[in-house]
């Protein structure tokens, strides 16, 4: 179970999150959705642990263990999983390899063995076929020519391979046309079960008809400011944000 | 499109030889006798009328010079200068300190009027939004002729007058200041510079004062045999603000002649210097006779935290160009630029770029530099970044294009990256290339004839540097990169 | 930036001078006379220093305290010779600067021939340096190796230059002739004595002709306290495939410099290499690329590693001459600084007198880059094993390009080894 307690966080001296309260239990799925510049992308580098962002007051608990002062790679053996807006192009490392590190590198961290060839092989085969990701694409380098579709079916695929009990997915569904978000939005519900979590954020409710979210909540200026279920997104599709601004501001 | 139209209209209206500025005026002056010697240092002191510690400051820097040897790492070649076959100080003789405009000879007026220079106060003021408006100093051969809005400046607590004014009336300034970013003995022409310079310009301002208006200089050369040591210093004190202009001319001459000026900024905390200059000395003619040697020394330093020095230069004159507007960035967090658009045509040879030093924390510089060759000219783009063992976080990007008219010309590069600091970042591009076959087409099949095709296309390749000009500035240098490409094409 | 200045001999030039005074003593009227000649040409310029621009980041006059004795004929085990690990080649032993056969691989291959030579290359090298005049004044010894024209040889050359002994010095000439259509890998190794203080002086001299088709690998893996100089002079004909990798891990001081001329449209020439610095390490690769004929391609992309106080120089040159249409010249330089008192000092220059070209070069130095490595651990991967696979990532990239098999596996796996990182990927 995540645990966010009054989290405030700010990235080099500017306060971007401004307390925030959220709890998500296994098998939920919470859409955070907010105008641009609300603080959905710092929330999802403050869960994943990146050095630049900073919590200076409040706290991050996941199944009971303080996360502050984890690292992002022991954050990930602890079962979460960042899907990124824009993932990163990784020249040199081909995607297989990338993927078979990543995979014995957590199991390491959790002591377990690391996984045979033939294996993950077979592991990788498999859960690539659903997401349409082709053997080419697995041989090049990490995301280094991929197109925008490409990208995202292939974070999902990490996110499957990876098995992570966190789901965060930021505006996964940005730069997606409607084919690959039908296939990515497929990949991510066949993950969906009863002891893993997911946050979805997102800007836009044309994602959430796809991964129908339990609890919706509306961030504004750093702070959660409604939270509702999942006829909260239509509401929002209807009026947009400016309720939420104003609201804030005045 | 207008400003295209109206390009090629200017290119259209001047003959391929003909230089715009190349009229001489006949004014009498007052000349040192030729060549140089402790007591021309002296009679250059005396006739400025300077206390002794300047005189001393010269003294000390003919001394080092004589010492020195003339700089052969450019790639520029000409015949070795004969550095005693030179007057080292040319004044108007009607004109020692002339007290207003009223007392101005009204030949050197009408030469700046020519030159498109208003220095007559009421002139600008009839039809000039005041923002818009730019004080001058006029600088000829020598000699500061006229300042204007000297007092409206000296409002808001902005000295600008002649340096050598600045000598006698601020002396606490001068003293500090002077040499401090280019010391005496920096190179050969600097130091020459230090012991003959006779005039230029100074500006000091204040502490929290954003300057009400644009500063500038015009320099023009006239008389025959001269060099020319012009001198400025600009400081922008705490969290000042400034944006001073450079404008250079001068008459067609079958001779060369030697220009040596030294320009010294200093930015202290939060403060700002916008430097641009439009460098137009006559280039020598088509068959590479005559022309000015640019020897130019030009240096900010960024002293405070903060601080930001901005460069930007069209070079589209002289015979040779041996110039690296350079920033110190020695002050955390300050910053640096270059931009410059450096257009060779005819016989013309450039050696220029700039130095960006960083030494302190989270400085940042950016180096923008478009170079152009046509005819059978050299143009050299030569710079170095160097992040010091305490630069951390320093930041660099360097683009530097090329661009080849013709298959007589050349186009250099040579950049020194050099850092000491895991931190710092560096990224340089630099691309060289001819217009494209296609991109000729395209134009031409949309109507352009070959010139027209031409302009348009190497506008488009100098904006991102024509864009940090000042806006009028930026319409007149549009101009001259098209007048300097003229004869080009075919 | 600076102009040259007459100075005083160095503790290093006067050794070079009894050395060359002994040496001439015992050489015949004819190599005498081109010893002189070398000689003179070393002489009016001196061991390089910092105000010789070519040699601006590489003070040879300061890092050479004293010239070696020149080392004498010595007949090392074979097992001292390294190599080309794991690789069936084609081995020429060249130790101390002379050829030794008895290290040599002796059966005959077809369409490669290789002599013994006294060491004197021809008289027109495409260079004026210094130490490649100094290379002919004092060589000891070396080979030629032809390759007849439309040869193709499977089998990799081996060129292993080895240093035996300490406080020594070699001078080695090579001289290499590639005849039309041939095809070939060439393997140059530089080693020594572990721990070993000596220098090593190679002067290697190519021809290729036309239509060849040649991969060269060089690797220098000489002892961590030797000083190492090699001078490629290259000449290539037309419509040839020239691919050159430079692979450099040993030295205190290294340097390669190599000059290379197009005399024959439509060749292109691949120039790449690695440096991989630690400690107080001082590696230098600078070039001078000649685009004399139109329409040749070169790609000079080079990389370093820097760690410690380690330091790394790059110099590239590419001249395009005034008939030189179609060239097509791009070069990249991209440094890794892994340490705060690790140093890189680039210089990618441009000198182009020709309009219709294709040129660029760019430049990119810092550290690992931030962003890749938060998204390498927040797939749950450690800190340590992140940077290594980084590392790792950004030195393939330039090998892969090599686009040679055998040297690739060859290069992946030294590289592996000097990072520590055999455990770090899984293959």
């Amino acid at each position: 179970m995540l645990e966010i307690k009054n989290l405030h966080a700010e990235v080099d001296g500017n306060k971007i999150l401004r307390g925030i309260d959220l709890t998500v239990r296994p098998g939920e799925v919470h859409a955070i959705m907010g105008p641009n510049g609300s603080g959905k992308s710092t929330l999802s580098y403050v869960l994943a642990g990146k050095d630049d962002y900073e919590i200076t007051e409040g706290s991050i608990t996941y199944n009971g263990v303080d996360w502050s002062e984890l690292g992002a790679d022991e954050r990930a053996a602890a079962g979460m999983f960042l899907a990124f807006q824009y993932p990163i192009e990784i020249p040199g490392v081909a995607t297989m390899t990338f993927l078979k590190t990543a995979l014995n590198a957590q199991r390491k961290a959790r002591g377990e063995d690391e996984i045979s060839t033939p294996d993950f092989m077979k592991l990788v085969r498999e859960k690539s076929k659903a997401l349409k990701v082709t053997p080419d694409m697995l041989k090049r380098p990490l995301n280094v020519g991929f197109s925008g579709g490409e990208k995202k079916r292939a974070e999902i695929l990490q996110m499957s391979l990876l098995e992570p009990t966190l789901c965060v997915l930021d505006e996964t569904d940005s730069g997606l046309d409607i084919d690959a978000l039908r296939i990515v939005s497929e990949g991510v519900n066949q993950l969906r079960s009863p002891d893993r979590s997911m946050i979805v954020i997102t800007h836009y409710q044309r994602l959430l008809d796809h991964i129908v979210p339990d609890v919706v909540h509306v961030l504004s200026k750093g702070k959660i400011v409604k939270t509702g279920g999942k006829e909260l997104a239509l509401e929002l599709e209807k009026n947009g944000y400016a309720d939420y601004v104003d609201e804030e501001a005045a | 499109m207008a400003a295209v139209q109206e390009t090629i209209d200017q290119v259209k209206a001047i003959d391929v030889d003909q230089y715009k500025y190349g009229f001489v005026t006949d004014i009498e002056s007052e000349l040192a006798p030729k060549g140089l010697n402790e007591d021309i240092v002296a009679f250059i002191s005396a006739k400025k009328e300077e206390p002794e510690w300047m005189l001393n400051w010269r003294l000390e820097a003919y001394r080092r010079w004589k010492t020195m040897e003339e700089p052969t790492w450019a790639r520029v070649e000409y015949p070795k200068i004969d550095f005693e076959d030179l007057h080292y100080y040319a004044a108007p003789k009607n004109t020692e300190g002339p007290k207003s405009l009223d007392e101005v000879d009204p030949e050197l007026l009408e030469t700046y009027k020519k030159l498109g220079i208003p220095l007559a106060e009421q002139e600008i003021l009839a039809g000039v939004a005041p923002e818009n408006r730019v004080a001058v100093d006029a600088v000829f051969d020598s000699v500061s002729v006229a300042t204007t809005f000297k007092e409206e400046l000296a409002k808001a607590g902005v000295i600008f007058c002649p340096i050598s004014e600045a000598v006698r009336e601020h002396p606490e300034l001068v003293q500090k200041y002077l040499g401090s970013v280019v010391p005496v003995s920096d190179n050969f022409y600097a130091t020459l510079n230090s012991a003959v310079f006779s005039d230029g310009s100074f500006v000091y301002v204040p502490p929290g004062v954003r300057c009400p208006m644009e500063l500038s200089t015009y320099f023009r050369i006239n008389e025959k045999n001269t060099g020319q040591f012009e001198r400025t210093l600009i400081i922008a004190d705490k969290g000042s603000y400034v944006s001073y202009l450079e404008g250079c001319t001068a008459p067609q001459r079958d001779e060369n002649q030697l220009h040596a000026a030294v320009v010294e900024l200093v930015a202290l905390e939060d403060a700002e210097i916008k430097y641009s200059t439009v460098q137009n000395w006559y280039p020598g003619d088509s068959e590479g006779k005559g022309g000015i040697y640019n020897f130019v020394t030009k240096r900010g330093d960024c002293r405070e935290k903060n601080s930001k020095i901005s460069w930007t230069q069209v070079e589209t004159g002289s015979a040779i160009t041996w110039k690296y507007p350079s920033c110190i960035l020695r002050g955390d967090n300050s910053q640096g630029e270059f931009y410059s658009i450096a257009i060779s045509n005819g016989h013309q040879q450039i050696d220029s770029g700039t130095k960006m030093i960083h030494l302190g924390k989270n400085t940042a510089s950016r180096i923008i530099s478009k170079g152009i060759s046509a005819g059978v000219s050299q143009n050299t783009y030569r710079g170095q970044v160097s992040a010091h063992r305490k630069a951390s976080n320093a930041r660099n990007f360097t683009q530097c294009d090329s661009l080849l008219i013709g298959d007589k010309c050349g186009a250099h590069t040579v950049p020194y990256i050099e850092s000491k600091n895991s931190t710092a970042v560096f990224e340089h591009e630099a691309t060289t290339s001819k217009i494209s076959d296609d991109q000729m087409f395209y134009c031409q099949a949309r109507g352009l004839d070959e010139e027209e095709a031409v302009a348009l296309i190497v506008n488009g390749f100098v904006r991102d540097v024509i864009q940090q000009l000042p806006m009028e500035f930026a319409v007149e240098a549009q101009k001259l990169i098209s007048i300097s490409l003229e004869g080009s094409v075919g | 930036m600076n102009a040259p200045a007459k100075i005083q001999e160095t503790k290093a030039e006067q050794s070079l001078n009894a050395q060359f005074d002994a040496i001439l003593a015992q050489t015949t009227q004819n190599n005498a006379n081109q010893r002189k000649q070398a000689w003179d040409a070393f002489k009016a310029k001196g061991i390089p220093h910092r105000r010789v621009e070519e040699w601006h980041y590489t003070d040879l006059r300061t890092k050479m305290n004293d010239a070696f004795a020149l080392a004498s004929k010595t007949a090392p085990k074979a097992e001292a010779l390294t190599g080309a690990t794991g690789l069936e080649t084609y081995r020429i032993a060249i130790v101390n600067g002379r050829y030794v056969p008895e290290l040599s691989s002796n059966q005959a291959v077809a369409g490669l021939t290789v002599t013994e030579a006294d060491g004197f290359l021809a008289a027109q090298l495409g260079t004026d340096d210094a130490m490649a005049h100094l290379n002919q004044a004092l060589v000891q010894g070396g080979v030629t190796i032809k390759i007849d024209a439309n040869a193709t040889i499977e089998r990799p050359i081996e060129i292993v230059r080895y240093t035996d002994g300490t406080e020594v010095s070699s001078y080695a000439g090579t001289s290499v002739d590639i005849g039309s259509g041939a095809k070939a890998l060439i393997i140059e190794s530089f080693e020594g004595d572990a721990n070993a203080a000596y220098q090593s002086n190679a002067l290697t001299e190519v021809k290729v002709g036309n239509n060849a088709n040649i991969h060269w690998l060089k690797l220098q893996v000489e002892s961590e306290k030797a000083q190492h100089i090699e001078t490629y002079s290259v000449e290539l004909g037309a419509q040839t495939n020239f691919q050159h990798f430079i692979y450099n891990e040993g030295s205190s001081l290294s340097r390669a410099q190599l000059f290379l001329e197009f005399k024959g449209e439509g060749t292109h020439a691949g120039l790449r290499g690695t440096s991989l610095l630690k400690d107080s390490q001082h590696a230098d690769i600078t070039l001078f690329v000649n685009h004399a004929v139109p329409e040749c391609e070169s790609r000079e992309y080079y990389r370093a590693v820097v760690d410690d106080k380690a330091r790394a120089v790059f110099q590239g040159k590419i001249i395009v001459e005034p008939d030189a249409q179609k060239t097509d010249g791009q070069m990249m330089i991209k440094s890794l600084l892994l340490s705060d008192t690790a140093e890189i000092n680039a210089k990618p220059e441009l000198e182009i007198f020709a309009d219709d070209v294709q040129c660029a070069h760019g430049s990119t130095t810092g550290d690992i880059d931030e962003e890749l490595l938060f998204y390498l651990m927040a797939r749950g991967i450690p800190e340590a094993q992140a940077r290594k696979i980084l590392i790792l990532a950004f030195l393939s990239e330039a090998i892969e390009e090599f686009e040679e098999e055998r040297s690739v596996k060859l290069l992946e796996a030294m590289i592996r080894k000097w990072l520590h990182a055999d455990d770090v990927v899984s293959e």
